[in-house]
């Protein structure tokens, strides 16, 4: 499976420490409360709220860059509007090894 | 020049902000994680440049932009691509980034800014207390000119062939059209709110979701007038 990293981010820092720490401390906020958002809108069947949360998310897999996990939910935010669940378990696993990668830093 | 970043993600914005470090003559005035709090800024403040994310909740980047008058440079900030050809409906938008920016690409936008800031034509802000008009209004009913004072008019409805002028004693029915008496009104006191209503601003009593009170009149905000209508309120 495609693995997170902050290429992106230490690119843009330039060695800017306070920054890249900024950041962490902030997608480490973000990110699991996103998370919670995202899997009550599935339980509730809220299918609009969860793509509204799926287009937030994505653009943190592309700040991660995680290209395949944004094409992947570039497609399923759409399937949602559409009112169909049927990716969520695959999505779920992006999002899980997201949360592990988080710990990590 | 100095910039403020509209982005209803935090860590969108510290990048935007990163980004703009890295620029020499560009200060980060603000953030907002929100548009309406970016109203209440740009009402009070003049920027050079917004960093605008388009998709935000409840009040997007196109809608925000509906509401600026005499708007200062936009850069259009989005993980879509879909939004491109819209964008570039709008004057003020000068650039489009797609998410994740990098560096390289964030340097060329700045200089297209710089190039469309260059080459503007001076353009004559409007002074609604400078302009030349009277106080009054005269409206032909029955061959006879009826005068009526800009305040005295709360509303104005269009009905068929036919306009209803609301004032607070009475309601006067003129053979015109809303589009005619709109060039007749002062824009400072009136504001077209819907395709069949022009209100007086100052007559407004309260604002719910999608209408406005006026005395006892409810009258219904269209989608496309309300950006112009919360850009002209004094925000708290």
């Amino acid at each position: 499976m495609e693995q997170p990293n902050l290429n992106y981010i230490d690119q843009l820092a330039e060695g800017d420490i306070e920054f890249r720490e900024k950041f962490i401390e902030i997608i480490k906020n973000e990110f699991p409360q996103e998370l919670i958002v995202y899997k009550n809108a599935i339980k509730e069947l809220n299918t609009i709220a969860a793509a509204d949360i799926v287009h937030k998310l994505k653009h943190k897999f592309n700040i991660l860059s995680m290209k395949e996990a944004y094409s992947f939910s570039v497609i399923y935010e759409d399937e949602l509007r559409a009112h169909k669940v049927d990716m969520d378990k695959d999505f779920q696993l992006i999002l899980g090894n997201i949360i592990d990668y988080l710990k990590t830093i | 020049m100095n910039c403020i970043i509209i982005d209803d993600e935090e860590a969108a914005r510290l990048i935007v902000s990163q980004l703009c470090s890295k620029v020499n003559d560009l200060d980060v005035i603000q953030d907002f994680g929100n548009a309406i709090d970016a109203i209440k800024f740009l009402n009070q403040n003049t920027v050079d440049v917004i960093f605008l994310d388009i998709h935000m909740p409840n009040f997007n980047g196109f809608d925000f932009v509906q509401t600026l008058k005499n708007s200062p440079k936009i850069v259009l900030t989005t993980s879509d691509t879909n939004f491109a050809i819209e964008a570039y409906e709008y004057e003020s938008i000068v650039d489009y980034l797609v998410k994740p920016i990098t560096k390289e690409r964030f340097e060329k936008s700045i200089q297209k800014v710089k190039n469309s800031i260059t080459q503007q034509p001076k353009i004559l802000t409007q002074d609604y207390d400078n302009q030349n008009i009277g106080e009054d209004l005269y409206i032909n009913i029955d061959r006879r000119l009826i005068k009526l004072k800009f305040n005295d008019i709360q509303l104005i409805e269009a009905k068929g062939d036919y306009i209803e002028v609301k004032t607070v004693k009475e309601t006067y029915r003129v053979h015109n059209t809303l589009k005619k008496i709109k060039e007749k009104l002062p824009e400072k006191l009136f504001l077209q709110i819907h395709r069949s209503y022009i209100i007086n601003f100052t007559k407004i009593i309260d604002i719910e979701d999608n209408s406005v009170l006026i005395e006892r009149n409810v009258v219904p905000i269209s989608r496309s007038n309300r950006p112009e209508l919360m850009r002209r309120l004094n925000l708290l």
